[in-house]
């Protein structure tokens, strides 16, 4: 059911950033070839690939464990959509998806 | 000794543990932001430990990091304490690697062994040991095993310089990392500082403020920064992928691999409790009805059941009046000493607010247990969307309910709990709209106004001003937020959901045993001193002397009439001179009270046998009688004690109107027209200031009882209102002003200490005044114009506030939104 909500968008699913942080140093055609995980569904099961914006976000995400080559799967949403939950390991992570849009993924 | 270690790994805990001292422990992230300090003795003399802010990592992002980060670099602890959660090892391990490249001399702690066991995960201390370097101990903190074996530990620790840390190996990267470290090296005043593969990695990973500590310490420190530079660059442009992000999986790959062949899990295929738990509670259709459910049950079981319950402790309160009242100065006929009114105010006030703590104790208790439970973080997660709309946080929502968001709450602890919102805009817009909330000390002035002017439509009413100050506190938040707070500095809402567990009758006992003492120590002092001044501003300057001649002369004719009617009658021996009477008027006020506040035949029987044996004399005047002349003795006497109330409320009325307060009252009449708000009223806002609870209380003086009838303060309100033109649309005036009227003087203060600047405490006081009385003077000058009474105006305004709720709540909603396009860019922006 919530593939209607994210279906048509998977062609955004580019770098959603356009400038800032740490994604700026390495070429963008390079970097953000991933899909975001702010656009994904409940259930998917994924890699962590990369994490763009910089500075206290970054290192949020990273202190909770969204390290780039770990594999976390998204468990749901709140009921409003916004934030989601996901699983990294033994933890489970709750995050707005505007932060989620900050992670590059692929599939696992 | 430093202990670090990361949120929920147990750390204030073992804190207490091992130095004994009480303080506050949550299961909701980020509650220890202060530095705390404790000490015990161990084999070697005091040890002193200090329990750095909860941290992840090492970096300058937040200010907890930085606390921590600048406590290890500058105060160099002889050893620190690294406390991980036993079942979240991976995570866990990033900062121990760090604290190992600080070069500090580290002892691992392995907290919460029972819930990794339960888990399923049996974990090799000896192997993780070597792996490390270092001392690797196991604990529960909340059973107190394993302490001994850490302090024996501690007492072992390498002197600093002699640990040999293990050190990270960072593949691709490492020849650039002991490249930078060799030349670091070189700067001997660098090397007291931070070990130089630490300032290495950091240099690297891009850290600003280890660039800084170059400073001062390197002659050239370009050429370092230089390497440092091209070294990522380099790397970046082989690798696809930051050399940030490099150090971070490096150490991800490190603890991943050491928890692969140190820890065996025996359920690495069984989905955990918490998940299968919150496939029912976090459903999307199901988690609105359990957040409902839950928030209903605490309300019914804190304020329905504990109202039940004060029922039963009141009359103890109320005993403690009466004993006051009888161990101070006796009162005289007209005139009491200044001793026993302001000993009887100082009571009052104090009693009012120990009347609330049975619900405060079962409402914390219930709290407590919702965050020891893990379903508060939750609630976080269900509400975040909607509270984030209006600049607020998902972890507002514990503020808001301690507040009062269903009716009947307490807005000091509720600017208290703000402590644990990451979001530093998003708090100090929850500290700026929590006392919007209906406080149970705003119950009693609705409860009263309802019933003199909507007694048809009570709950109808009591449900728009429940729910319209939720909408308020949503819109002020959202304005604040775009205005002042706009340059404020916010965080990103990235939470970890703590496992589910079951809380401890001791924990949640102690908890709410320690809120309740906070709340009567914090607000008891400040009740107790502003009462105070409000008594002074109420007395003085007192009644003119010719005024007081003129009460005089009645007192007297009256006491001669008392005499004429007892002329002849054998018990007006009791009465022989003038001080005997005032103790005969006195006594039977006492007696009046005392029966009052008797709740069985039994105990009114106990107070009669009293009365009688200690006042023989006296007893014919106030019992009921048939001898003739008991009953001539006590319609004296009551004709008497009547004029004498007269009297004294007339006394009080013109004292009050002459005072202080009453002058300014009058003074803001003009301000205060366009509202409806005379003189009276503005004097029970003025000194419901104090606390909320002394409106009422104001109230029921200046609408004082007549003739000594005994009627309600609602009858006698509604009479003097409708003599002064009064309508329901003053009361709906009166009703909003007082929803969004400034937080109580002790909530002030805590928001003074919450967000640590008496300019914002200012505001806090300022801002809702001209809000609630702009709403006020709208509401009455509005609805006069527009011909609508009370009920009707009512409506519009809720309608008016909920319309613009939605509109604010909708604005830019877009039902394709995950990620939406503008929203991400701006939220890096907003970082600094």
């Amino acid at each position: 059911m919530m593939g209607r909500w994210f279906g048509g968008r998977r062609r955004r699913a580019s770098c959603p950033l356009e400038h800032g942080g740490s994604c700026e140093a390495a070429p963008e055609s390079a970097v953000c070839r991933f899909k975001s995980l702010g656009d994904a569904a409940p259930g998917t099961r994924c890699r962590v690939r990369c994490l763009h914006g910089g500075g206290g976000i970054r290192q949020r995400l990273l202190d909770h464990g969204i390290v780039p080559g770990i594999e976390a799967t998204v468990l749901r949403s709140a009921p409003l959509l916004d934030p989601i939950e996901i699983r990294i390991g033994d933890s489970f992570i709750t995050l707005r998806r505007t932060e989620a849009a900050l992670v590059g993924i692929d599939d696992a | 000794m430093a202990l670090a270690g990361q949120q929920n790994a147990g750390k204030s805990t073992l804190f207490n543990a091992l130095t004994g001292v009480q303080q506050h422990i949550a299961n909701y992230p980020g509650v220890t932001v202060d530095k705390k300090s404790g000490s015990y003795s161990g084999s070697h003399g005091a040890v002193e430990v200090v329990d750095l802010p909860g941290t992840y990592s090492l970096t300058t992002f937040s200010l907890e990091e930085r606390v921590a980060r600048r406590f290890l670099l500058e105060d160099r602890p002889d050893v620190v304490v690294n406390v991980l959660d036993a079942s979240n090892l991976r995570r866990g391990l990033y900062l121990t690697f760090q604290l190992l490249e600080l070069g500090l001399p580290v002892i691992v702690v392995l907290n919460m062994m029972d819930m990794a066991e339960r888990r399923g995960l049996a974990i090799d201390t000896r192997l993780l040991e070597q792996r490390l370097g270092v001392p690797v101990v196991t604990t529960v903190g909340r059973k107190g095993t394993g302490i001994k074996e850490l302090k024996a530990a501690i007492d072992r620790a390498p002197a600093p310089g002699e640990a040999l840390a293990a050190s990270l190996n960072y593949g691709p990267l490492e020849d650039d990392v002991v490249e930078l470290q060799r030349r670091l090296t070189s700067a001997p005043t660098l090397q007291a500082l931070a070990s130089s593969r630490w300032l290495a990695v950091k240099l690297l990973e891009h850290d600003g403020e280890a660039a800084r500590l170059l400073d001062g310490h390197l002659a050239e420190p370009h050429g370092v920064l230089d390497r440092a530079h091209e070294a990522r660059a380099r790397f970046e442009a082989a690798n696809d992928l930051t050399a940030a992000d490099h150090v971070a999986r490096s150490r991800d790959h490190l603890a991943a691999d050491i928890v692969a062949t140190a820890i065996v899990d025996h359920k690495r295929d069984v989905v955990p409790l918490s998940e299968r738990i919150d496939r029912f509670l976090l459903h999307r259709w199901l988690a609105p009805v359990f957040l409902a459910l839950t928030v209903w049950a605490v309300y019914q079981l804190s304020i329905v059941q504990g109202y039940e319950l004060t029922k039963v402790t009141w009359p103890f309160l109320a005993e403690f009046r009466n004993l006051a009242a009888a161990w101070l100065p006796d009162a005289g006929f007209l005139h009491d000493p200044q001793t026993r009114s302001l000993g009887l105010w100082m009571v009052d006030s104090v009693n009012t607010l120990l009347n609330y703590v049975p619900i405060f104790l079962i409402l914390f208790a219930l709290i407590a247990i919702l965050e020891d439970s893990g379903y508060m973080a939750r609630i976080a997660f269900i509400l975040d969307r909607v509270l984030h709309r209006f600049g607020l946080h998902g972890q507002s929502t514990l503020p808001f309910v301690l507040a009062g968001v269903f009716a009947g709450g307490c807005a000091v602890p509720g600017v208290m709990a703000t402590k644990g919102i990451p979001d530093h805009r998003a708090r100090m817009a929850t500290i700026l709209t929590v006392p919007f909330m209906n406080c149970m000390a705003k119950i009693p002035l609705y409860t009263l106004l309802i019933a003199i002017y909507f007694p048809d439509d009570k709950a109808l009413v009591l449900f728009y001003l429940s729910t319209i100050t939720v909408f308020a506190a949503l819109l002020v938040a959202k304005l604040l937020s775009m205005t002042l707070l706009r340059h404020h500095e916010t965080a990103p809402f990235v939470m970890e959901l703590p496992h589910y567990h079951l809380p401890t009758l001791t924990g949640v006992l102690r908890r709410a045993v320690e809120r309740t003492w906070l709340y009567i120590r914090k607000v008891g002092t400040v009740v107790v001193a502003v009462a105070a001044v409000i008594y002074v501003l109420l007395q003085f300057p007192g009644v003119s002397l010719e005024r007081q001649l003129h009460y005089q002369e009645q007192a007297e004719a009256a006491i001669a009439r008392f005499y004429e009617a007892l002329d002849g009658n054998p018990l007006g021996a009791a009465v022989t001179d003038q001080a005997r009477l005032t103790d005969l008027v006195n006594v039977a006020t006492a007696y009046g009270a005392a029966r009052l506040n008797a709740g069985s035949r039994e105990a009114a029987q106990a107070i009669d046998d009293r009365f009688r044996e200690r006042h023989p004399d006296f007893w014919p005047f106030i019992t009921r009688s048939r001898d003739p002349d008991a009953r001539a003795a006590a319609s004296a006497l009551r004709q008497l004690a009547s004029t004498r109330k007269t009297l004294r409320r007339e006394m009080k009325d013109e004292r009050i109107r002459n005072s202080f307060l009453g002058q300014i009252g009058r003074a803001m009449e003009p301000a205060t027209q366009f509202a409806d708000f005379d003189w009276k009223i503005n004097v029970a806002l003025l000194s419901s200031f104090a606390a909320r609870e002394s409106s009422v209380a104001t109230l029921g003086v200046l609408f004082d009882q007549p003739e000594g009838e005994n009627r309600p303060l609602e009858e006698r309100m509604g009479e003097a209102g409708a003599a002064a033109g009064n309508t329901a649309l003053t009361a709906v005036a009166l009703m909003l002003f007082f929803a969004l009227y400034p937080p109580c003087l002790a909530t002030t203060i805590m928001v003074r200490v919450q967000t640590g600047s008496y300019a914002w405490m200012a505001f806090s006081i300022v801002f809702p005044t001209l809000l609630g009385l702009g709403v006020a003077s709208a509401v009455f000058t509005g609805g006069n114009a527009l011909g609508l009474d009370g009920l009707e105006m009512m409506t519009l305004v809720y309608f008016g506030a909920f319309g613009l709720l939605l509109a604010v709540g909708l604005a830019g909603w877009r039902p394709r939104w995950p990620g939406t396009p503008e929203a991400v860019p701006r939220a890096v922006e907003e970082r600094p």
